[in-house]
């Protein structure tokens, strides 16, 4: 993802959001409020999404949240960028409630429906501009690949489950994700291109 | 499971997407596999990415006031409290999942703790396995638990035990028909869950003492735990 929306008041309006935990890890509960402010709304979107449900949704984002203060200390920012990091926080903590709650369901992601939300006009666009970007992106990988990344990521199946209800392999399922997640990558990839990383055959 | 399969393990773990045995076969992988590291951290911003191509309503604004009333409350980087050891058995399975998956290794190693985690998570899980084994038998004593697989493999849970002093390690004792071989070091804790390194046979007998920092071939203490894996005293 490019950088976080620009609504970012006061102090940390110049701080990138790895600068932001660097001080969350320090305790700080106003930076801690700052991350919140700046992936709330992606955070909740997400969990909604694979949720259905507005109560378990912020349920996963709270934990996430939470666990994201508790380990603050231990992110590295030359491992994951910082909205990776919390996002997997949550994400995991959605699919760990929406199979607990079996509540998955299969419809694909409905990428028409826009949902007015109060806030301020930078955030609006720069969600906008994230949201369009990434679907673009999926728009363009192959239909069995874009289906096995939606099942997964916002159905919260596990690959398991998937082959069984697609009738396919769990090898196929497997390479559709990983296929699927490269192209991804290359089509999401910066312009100015800094993207080293090739999935590769492995070698020792 | 074979490492090949492992590797191909990395795109669905980045999604969330394995069930929870493979996610923890899969986190034994990736603290010894490198490339799997490399892997996943690329795929796992990837998917990611995924999260911002969902519509982002505007959470409720109590949910930020929640967050931030639990964070005053709950100091940053204090791991949750153990559970007592009010069953032996459930603690251990509790401690060993949450290792796995409650508090998400992934995010240890986006977080590079992994390292430091990667001794105490292939210990949890050899106890783990050991545990949930559906042969295996438990011989209790005084202050804990000997689990006996069929096969010989086995743990020593211990509750509420102390730190050995200043220079010094618990270190764990098979003798089976013969002299104590050296069988695990470990330190004290409200719940030790420490894996044997030497099978234990159907009259063996498992023992502790404390030893100099490093261990010893042969014990220099006298036991404080000595236990008969037949359960005779």
């Amino acid at each position: 993802m490019s950088e976080t929306p620009r609504r970012v008041p006061r102090s940390f309006a110049h701080l990138s959001d790895e600068a932001v935990v660097a001080l969350v890890a320090r305790s700080d509960q106003s930076a801690l409020a700052e991350l919140y402010d700046r992936f709330g709304r992606v955070a909740y979107g997400v969990a909604l999404r694979i949720l259905r449900d507005e109560r378990l949704a912020e349920d996963a984002v709270q934990e996430g949240f939470l666990a994201a203060w508790r380990d603050a200390d231990r992110f590295m920012p030359e491992r994951a960028k910082a909205s990776t990091w919390l996002l997997t926080f949550v994400h995991r903590r959605a699919v760990d409630l929406v199979r607990r709650e079996n509540r998955r369901r299969v419809d694909t992601l409905p990428v028409e429906m826009e949902i007015p939300s109060p806030g301020s006009a930078a955030d609006d666009a720069w969600l906008r501009y994230e949201r369009e970007r990434v679907q673009a992106a999926l728009k363009q990988l192959p239909d069995q690949q874009r289906e096995a990344l939606e099942l997964a990521y916002y159905g919260g199946f596990s690959q398991s489950e998937l082959a069984e209800r697609l009738g396919e392999p769990v090898g196929t399922i497997k390479s559709r994700m990983f296929a699927g997640l490269a192209r991804l990558r290359e089509l999401l990839a910066d312009p100015t291109g800094e993207t080293a990383w090739k999935p590769t055959p492995y070698t020792t | 499971m074979e490492a090949d399969a492992l590797h191909d393990l990395t795109a669905a773990y980045s999604l969330d997407a394995l069930d929870f045995d493979e996610a923890r076969d899969y986190e034994v992988h990736l603290a010894r596999c490198e490339r799997c590291r490399a892997d996943l951290a690329a795929l796992s911003e990837v998917a990611s990415a995924l999260a911002f191509a969902v519509p982002a309503p505007a959470p409720p604004p109590e949910l930020r006031t929640r967050i931030l009333e639990h964070a005053a409350g709950q100091r940053a980087n204090v791991v949750p409290l153990r559970p007592r050891w009010a069953k032996p058995v459930a603690a251990v399975a509790a401690i060993a999942a949450c290792a796995a998956i409650g508090l998400g290794i992934w995010a240890a190693l986006l977080s590079g703790r992994l390292d430091k985690r990667e001794a105490a998570l292939s210990r949890q899980d050899r106890v783990a396995r050991i545990v949930a084994s559906p042969d295996s038998r438990r011989v209790p004593f005084a202050r804990g638990t000997l689990v006996v697989t069929r096969t010989g493999e086995a743990a020593l849970l211990l509750r509420n035990l102390e730190q050995p002093g200043s220079g010094r390690t618990y270190e764990a004792w098979v003798a089976d028909g013969g002299a104590p071989k050296p069988a695990g070091l470990f330190k004290g804790g409200d719940v030790v869950a420490v894996p044997l390194d030497q099978p234990v046979g159907a009259a063996a007998t498992v023992m502790v003492t404390e030893e100099k920092a490093g261990g010893t071939d042969a014990p220099t203490q006298k036991p404080f735990v000595i236990v008969r894996s037949n359960g005779q005293s």
